[in-house]
């Protein structure tokens, strides 16, 4: 059921650098995203998360980089990024990044990039329609005041101002798949938790598929479908997030769980400690194994 | 807007001050350099009263403080003097010859942005490809090397081995120099419709201009190279890619405007800087400029075209630089918008 699928990553691994250098950072990692469905990749500081985002997106392919496995985003191969990819990028897969206010061009009005950012999407639309619209786009975010907003350079925003227009612009060419790398963890809690439940019900109406990074079990909870658990470049369980929060099987999952109140109180993750546990083999809840394979 | 417009007065009005400490530095320094004007301008065969009547009609016998006092009345009245080398006003010396200068020193600084520039963005954007380890070598050399050597490396290729290019001068002998509007060659073709002139005038400005340039270039090339690399590392860069712009696009426009704030400002002194390097290039291709003018007057010691000269310089030196704060705080957002919220 390949075509079901907007995102899928099978046995993929990654090395940085070559030779004696070379460190590898996935460790043949396999993930699905379906259309339509929320998808957590949850684990601690360092463990490939970034990583496996930006290689989805094809951002990160270069010749520091040794990749094996495959990579299908949207029906296209990702794996060596490329040309492809590069022209999916912006229409059938966007991405939201963790800063939102260093993300946007701090020398350009919001609604200059919103042109911009149309217009990898559609060439034929005449400025007007494009702000019209973003302004659309924004109003769907809760932006009071969108024209003024669009008028405004991001410097003039604020951090969860700034956050909304960039769920507006990663959605406004509407994606099939959109990748959220722990979106918001600069900001407030309160305007972080604000931002995603926006994020969750516009994604949610439009039927957007979204691979949300998480370092953070408590909001993983909320939104997602499905979760996946990595530790240090390995998938380590695989649940759906009922049989996640239920029966924790890993571990690693166990500690991590352990850590959720006080990531809750203070917005940052307490490492849990290491064990050698840890490093247990994959643990596939019933029903959740990857397309392709017999479940487990 | 007024606020815009008072900051930028504000800064016209510092610019005066420094004018007027240079005038003192340089008037006292040409008053300290040893020599009597008064003698090298009568020459060696004058008698001593006659050196000592030019000495009193140009109050060279008053107290210093005296001096700088006449001279700045005369300035009031837009006089610099006058020249005991070519027995002329000095602003008058000034407008034949500096117009030739700044023709070179612009064809120059055109250069400088229209070559550098786009240099800096492709080595920046196949940063440790060969395009630009070739780059960047290129701009080492060009920076590396004075600019009246590349005035002579250029004559021995492209005017001696290869004779592309005249030698030396401004046009040449057989063409008839169009009426002077301007002082400009190049413009006053133009408006004297004399396309045959303005084609031989730009034939004589490509070596000497590109020489003067050559080490502006590498320096433009490395400056937005190094802006350009800052630049891609930021989160913002990767968000563009995200969201689907072009490399292209990115390169020349969305991250290129950012890279161009701390580039351009260094710009503008290496722009100024030019007018310097000028004086030695003007010598190698005997171009008709101020650097002529102004070694004479220096040996000479010829005190009011020598302050007079001086005076010009830093003062264009100025100007440029207000140009470059002007672009700047209309590029940069944050600049132009702080200063608008300062005014409202
Ligand atoms: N360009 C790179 N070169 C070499 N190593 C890298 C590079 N980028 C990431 N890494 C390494 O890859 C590993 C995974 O990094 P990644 O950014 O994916 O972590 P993460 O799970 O996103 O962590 P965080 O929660 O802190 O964002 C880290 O050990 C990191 O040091
Ligand atoms: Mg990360």
């Amino acid at each position: 059921m390949a075509e079901e699928s907007v995102l899928t990553i099978s046995d993929l691994s990654l090395t940085f650098g070559k030779g004696r250098a070379a460190s590898q950072v996935l460790n043949s990692i396999s993930l699905h995203v379906k259309r339509g469905e929320k998808v957590a990749l949850v684990g601690e500081s360092g463990s490939g998360k970034s990583v496996t985002a930006r290689l989805a997106m094809g951002l990160l392919q270069s010749n520091k980089t040794t990749i094996s496995g495959h990579i299908d985003v949207a029906g296209l191969d990702a794996t060596q990024g490329g040309a492809a990819i590069a022209a999916a990028r912006g229409r059938r897969v966007t991405m939201i990044f963790q800063d939102p206010t260093s993300a946007l061009n701090p020398v350009f009005r919001v609604g200059r990039i919103f042109r911009e950012v149309q217009r990898t999407g559609d060439e034929s639309l005449t400025p007007a329609e494009m702000d019209r619209r973003s302004a659309e786009a924004l109003k769907a975010v809760s932006i009071p005041d969108p024209a003024r907003c669009l008028q405004s350079y991001p410097f003039q925003l604020s951090g969860g101002m700034n956050q909304r227009v960039l769920i507006a612009m990663a959605l406004i060419n509407d994606p099939s798949l959109l990748i959220a790398d722990e979106p918001g963890t600069a900001l407030d809690v309160t305007v972080q938790a604000q931002t995603l439940a926006l994020m969750h019900d516009l994604t949610q109406r439009k039927g957007t598929a979204v691979l949300f990074i998480s370092h953070n079990l408590g909001v993983v909870r909320e939104f997602a479908d499905r979760v996946y658990v990595i530790y240090r470049g390995r998938i380590v369980e695989h649940a759906t997030t009922a049989q996640l929060f239920s029966d924790p099987r890993h571990p690693y999952t166990r500690a991590l769980l352990q850590a959720v109140p006080k990531i809750v109180k203070t917005g940052l993750p307490e490492l849990p400690e290491t064990s050698p546990s840890f490093l247990d083999p994959l643990i596939v809840h019933p029903g959740c194994g990857e397309p392709g394979t017999v479940p487990a | 807007m007024p606020k815009l417009l008072l900051t930028f007065l504000r800064r016209v009005g510092t610019s005066l001050i420094v004018l007027f400490g240079v005038s003192i530095l340089i008037f006292g320094i040409a008053r300290i350099m040893p020599g009597d004007p008064a003698r090298i301008a009568l020459g060696p065969n004058a008698t001593q009263q006659q050196v000592e009547a030019l000495r009193e009609a140009r109050h060279l016998n008053d107290p210093i403080h005296e001096q700088y006092f006449y001279f700045v009345r005369e300035l009031l009245h837009g006089d610099l003097g006058v020249s005991l080398y070519t027995k002329r006003p000095v602003t008058t010396d000034v407008a034949q010859f500096l117009p030739s200068s700044l023709e070179l020193v612009f064809a120059s600084g055109l250069l400088m942005v229209v070559l550098g520039i786009p240099l800096g963005l492709l080595t920046a954007r196949y940063q440790g490809r060969w395009p630009d380890h070739a780059g960047r070598l290129m701009s080492v050399i060009a920076v590396c090397t004075p600019a009246f050597v590349w005035g002579v490396i250029l004559q021995l290729l492209f005017a001696y081995f290869v004779p592309i290019f005249p030698i030396e001068g401004q046009l040449s002998s057989a063409m008839k120099p169009p009426p002077t509007v301007t002082g400009f060659l190049t413009v006053d073709s133009i408006l004297a419709g004399n396309m045959p002139t303005l084609a031989n005038a730009l034939y004589h400005l490509v070596l000497p201009a590109l020489a003067l340039a050559l080490a502006a270039i590498g320096q433009t090339a490395r400056l937005t190279r190094s802006s350009m690399i800052e630049i891609y590392r930021k989160p913002y860069v990767e968000m563009s890619r995200a969201y689907g712009f072009s490399e292209r696009k990115i390169a020349t426009r969305y991250a290129f405007r950012p890279a161009l704030i701390p580039t351009l400002t260094v710009l503008g002194l290496d722009f100024a800087a030019l007018l310097a390097n000028a004086f030695l290039v003007e010598r190698v291709f005997g171009w008709p400029g101020l650097s002529r003018y102004g070694v004479e007057v220096i040996l000479r010691k010829d005190l009011d075209a020598i302050v007079g000269t001086v005076l010009i310089i830093a003062a264009l030196f100025l100007i440029c630089n207000l140009i470059v704060d002007l672009l700047v705080s209309i590029i940069n957002p944050r600049i132009r918008l702080a200063e608008k919220r300062a005014g409202s």
